[in-house]
């Protein structure tokens, strides 16, 4: 089995955007579907030389709202990809897309394309939920689109946003409930945070709504671990649940610590020379507002705005901070083939053994896992593991 | 040299706002002391903290050319004297060079606790004293009323009292009349051998340590070698002079006048204030009276609030100290707070002072723990004890019996507040001595510890009387009393930084007032956390702030991973400033806010 290595494509534009949400999404009329074809099209090429040879394990649409784009667009990218490295044989290629923007035959048109796996944003099956969320599409739309790319589909996912100001555990179990009816093998269920720049913020701010307290979110979050795993959906990491095996290998890329190119306005990447593993690491950001990107494209071949080599502390920070998040936890071996150490030497010695001793964290064989408990508390979890004073 | 009869020396006493540093000013420029272009408010107070508060913190004195009505041109040597409870010594040293005193009084306000204190000790130093109301210009002005109380209350004649506005400059010139008519000249024989008063030492960062100084009998000159009486050293005088208040050179100082006097002398410490100076060849035989020594009597710690500035903490102590002798410190290590000072000070403005002059003019960022007072601890094995930390204080089986500091208060209050400022007294455990009345004001005497003082009484008593109420005060005696540490524990540990000494009958509610003030200040962790307060073994008071549940990111992808990085860099660098009890991490900051309130 070849190394992890994905790649994923950013597409900026959304036909609204939503309250909660703090990506790299704007709205746009007449966009040049073209122009941004060769743009995306110029990016992977210039990406090719620093990871030649290696081969993609994943590809991943993301937005904004990439199911937006022409599904020809899709199709000469992933042509592309194809053409510049070697494919794994059960490459993972993976959509994002809204349930008001896909139509069956665009649906047949992405299959065709080579999407295989759907990841749709319903965030909610309650419609007055859904309009406090500024989603255009209501709950009979957005069974529609499931029950029509579980039939197109091979792979599909759906995202939920949970802990809704006023949602309460009856009115969650039953939404819950719905969901895990109509899923298939991988959901994804957050719950909603308020982040700064989004329109919410203000308005959590004047008092226009307030979010479940932690004591209440906490409940929520133990009862969806109860009903998803009683569904056979347990979760593979915080927010992400499958059944085993339907895990989404591209996010898994994150939270293993692999590598991943990052093309298109705003993405990110992290690069290490093939042939050193345990080397260091480069972090990449792309130009973040779409314009911008596109003139750098058009001029030096790329939107590279950031590169920078992670220090030995920020690798073990991201691979920590990360790796925690899995329910399996941070994988020893993987840990020492990156960092050149051992887990347990690079951790604070102190901080591991108050972790261990309080029941947070728990070795089970080379893994060092969160536990339940642990799990919900981890950025103090992460805060305590992580070497003091550096 | 001018002739002793055309000599005055006199200081100014009056309580803060009613108007003495006016009237400085406005005596300054009567005199041609200072050109009008040169003039600003409060000329003598050249600290950015006296300007700001309106208090005079060191003693200052200014020499003015008089030509009175008589035709005789006058050398008046002018004291300008803090006002405050805590510079009292200052006060005392000024007044013992003076033969006569201005008593200035709000002809609104009236007399006040403060004043009371400095002119009975202009009284005990034999001052023929001036009394000046001031603002009779204000429509609020009642001079009359005044006047009766100030015979009342102090025992003055007030037949010939000086109507003055010092804003408006109405009366100015009857005020340097009545210095030159009414005070007695000096007394001093210039062929005797040198005696002169050491009166204040200050360091200047330009000019060295500068001493001001009276000269009793005989002559200072420039180049004469001198000798301090009482430390013995000898130093050769580099210059001699006096201010106008700039500063004027002269050949020599001749009896009856004051000025300043420069030799090499290295620290303020070297000069003990109130020593006498001699000639080194020809010495006097006998010392001036000197002066009692001021012993710090409020203590606390002073830490900065980030440890990497306790050498720069180490190093402003020392600068301040090369000016300000009456306050000490020595090192201290806390378990909360880290390295800092245990320091002493002359009373809580003084202690105020000189953290705000650390933070400002040294720009350090600090931590005042609760200031505590000096106990005299009695140990059953015969020793005694100055206990100036709570958190040092011993085992109780091994203390025979424990003494506070006592002190006497007057406290000067419009009759319709009485009621509850006899309320607070009781409550700080006061003993009553006196309580009359003048017009509708009432005076008050109690005995109080001292510890009930630095607590918040001084804020209390402030905010019962709408700010009308004044106070004073001085130590009185030790006395023995049932005193008892209590300690405030956070899981199990004690924080050495909020231990305090409380009587016995306050200290449980005290304890309690802490800890739920924790409760509220201390952010929920991944752990439940216990706050307790204890007597000796006994757990008198507790909290307990529950376990946080949920602490983590809903979403963490590739683009992510940088900017939580970063946020999670942040998270740590906070706890830099975290203090650590058993597996709970403090932020600093709760002690501190725990510090800043531990009043109500």
């Amino acid at each position: 089995m070849s190394p992890a290595f994905g790649i994923y494509l950013h597409w900026p534009f959304c036909l609204s955007k939503c309250p909660y949400c703090d990506f790299n999404s704007h709205v746009a009329a007449g966009i040049d579907q073209a122009r941004w074809r060769r743009a995306l099209l110029a990016e992977l090429e210039h990406f090719h030389a620093a990871s030649a040879g290696r081969t993609v394990t994943s590809i991943f649409f993301g937005g904004g709202t990439p199911s937006l784009m022409d599904p020809a667009t899709a199709a000469a990218l992933l042509e592309r990809i194809a053409a510049l490295w070697p494919l794994a044989d059960d490459v993972e290629i993976t959509l994002e897309a809204n349930p008001g923007t896909i139509d069956a035959d665009r649906f047949r048109d992405f299959r065709a394309a080579g999407i295989g796996r759907l990841s749709m944003g319903l965030q909610a099956l309650d419609d007055e939920a859904l309009r406090f969320l500024g989603r255009r599409h209501d709950v009979a739309q957005a069974v529609r689109a499931v029950t029509l790319a579980r039939a197109i589909f091979p792979r599909i996912s759906f995202d939920l946003i949970y802990a809704r100001p006023g949602q309460d555990s009856d009115r969650w179990r039953n939404e819950l409930g719905q969901a895990l009816a109509l899923a298939a093998d991988h959901l994804s269920l957050y719950q909603l945070t308020v982040e700064p720049g989004t329109a919410f913020h203000p308005a959590h701010q004047r008092g226009d709504f307030q979010l479940p307290d932690d004591d209440e979110a906490a409940r929520l979050f133990d009862l969806t671990q109860e009903m998803c795993d009683a569904a056979g959906l347990p979760a593979y990491e915080i927010s992400n649940h499958a059944r085993p095996g339907a895990e989404c290998r591209h996010n898994l890329l994150y939270w293993q610590g692999d590598d991943y190119l990052g093309i298109g306005p705003g993405a990110h990447g992290r690069l290490r020379d093939p042939t050193d593993p345990s080397g260091p690491v480069r972090a990449l950001r792309q130009c973040k507002s779409p314009g911008g990107w596109l003139e750098r494209v058009d001029r030096d071949g790329h939107g590279t705005e950031e590169i920078l080599t992670l220090s030995r502390l920020e690798r073990l920070e991201e691979l920590v901070m990360m790796g925690l998040r899995l329910s399996e936890g941070i994988d020893g071996r993987r840990f020492a083939a990156h960092m050149g150490r051992a887990l347990e030497e690079a951790l604070d010695p102190a901080g591991l053994a108050l972790m261990r001793a309080e029941g947070m964290v728990a070795w089970s064989g080379p893994f060092l896992r969160a536990t339940p408990r642990g799990r919900l508390l981890l950025n103090q979890v992460i805060a305590a593991l992580l070497p003091h004073g550096a | 040299m001018t002739d002793l009869k055309h000599i005055r020396n006199f200081a100014i006493i009056a309580h803060i706002d009613h108007g003495k540093s006016t009237l400085a000013d406005r005596l300054i420029q009567k005199c041609g002391g200072i050109e009008e272009r040169e003039m600003r408010e409060q000329i003598l107070d050249s600290m950015d903290i006296e300007r700001e508060r309106g208090i005079t913190i060191k003693a200052q004195t200014v020499r003015l050319a008089y030509q009175a009505r008589n035709g005789e041109t006058y050398q008046l040597n002018l004291m300008d004297t803090p006002g405050h409870v805590d510079f009292a010594y200052e006060v005392s040293r000024s007044l013992a060079a003076c033969e006569g005193s201005l008593l200035v009084v709000d002809a609104s306000q009236g007399v006040e606790a403060q004043t009371l204190a400095n002119v009975y000790q202009a009284i005990d130093n034999n001052h023929e004293i001036v009394p000046v109301l001031n603002k009779i210009d204000l429509p609020a002005a009642e001079p009359e009323r005044v006047k009766q109380q100030i015979e009342d209350v102090i025992g003055l004649d007030t037949s010939n009292a000086v109507m003055i506005s010092a804003k408006t400059g109405i009366g100015i010139e009857d005020v340097l009349e009545a210095l030159c008519a009414r005070l007695p000249p000096p007394e001093g024989d210039a062929d005797l051998p040198l005696q002169a008063l050491l009166v204040d030492s200050w360091y200047d960062s330009y000019l060295g340590v500068v001493n001001l100084v009276r000269v009793k009998n005989g002559v200072m000159r420039k180049g004469q070698k001198i000798r301090m009486m009482a430390t013995g050293a000898s130093y050769q005088v580099d210059s001699v002079g006096y201010f106008t208040p700039k500063m004027v050179q002269v050949e020599a100082l001749y009896p009856g006048e004051m000025g300043f006097m420069q030799a090499s002398i290295k620290a303020v410490a070297d000069c003990q204030v109130g020593d006498t100076i001699t000639d080194e060849r020809r010495p006097a035989e006998t010392a001036l009276p000197g002066f009692k020594p001021n012993v710090p009597v409020v203590f606390c710690g002073l830490f900065p609030v980030d440890a990497a500035d306790f050498e720069d903490l180490r190093e402003s102590l020392a600068k301040l100290r090369l000016n300000d002798a009456s306050f000490e410190y020595e090192a201290e290590t806390s378990a909360a707070l880290g390295f800092g000072f245990r320091c002493g000070f002359l009373g809580l403005l003084h202690l105020e002072i000189i953290q705000e002059r650390l933070e400002r003019e040294f720009n350090l960022d600090l931590i005042t723990t609760a200031p505590s007072v000096v106990y005299r601890i009695y140990l059953t094995n015969g020793e005694e004890l100055h206990l100036h930390n709570p958190a040092d204080m011993p085992e109780v089986t091994k203390i025979e019996k424990i003494e506070e500091p006592w002190i006497k208060a007057t406290i000067m209050v419009p009759d319709e507040y009485l009621g509850p400022i006899l309320q607070l007294c009781t409550e700080r455990r006061g003993q009553q001595l006196d309580l009359t009345y003048a017009g509708n004001r009432a005076m008050l005497v109690y005995k109080l510890p001292l510890n009930e003082i630095v607590f918040d009484f001084y804020d209390r008593l402030k905010s019962i009387s709408r700010g009308y109420a004044s106070f004073d005060y001085e130590l009185d005696s030790y006395a023995e009393s049932d005193l008892v540490k209590v300690s405030i524990m956070v899981n199990a540990e004690p924080v050495d930084a909020l231990a305090f000494i409380a009587h016995k009958s306050q200290a449980e509610a005290r304890g309690r007032s802490i800890c739920t003030r924790l409760k509220e200040l201390i952010p929920r962790q991944m752990f439940q956390i216990a706050i307790q307060a204890a007597i000796g073994g006994r757990i008198v008071a507790r909290e307990s702030i529950s376990a946080l549940r949920k602490d983590v990111l809903a979403k963490c992808y590739g683009g992510d991973i940088s900017r939580k990085r970063k946020l999670l860099e942040k998270q740590k660098e906070g706890k830099k400033r975290m203090r650590q009890f058993g597996k709970v991490e403090i932020p600093q900051s709760a002690f501190l806010a725990a510090l800043k309130m531990g009043d109500n």
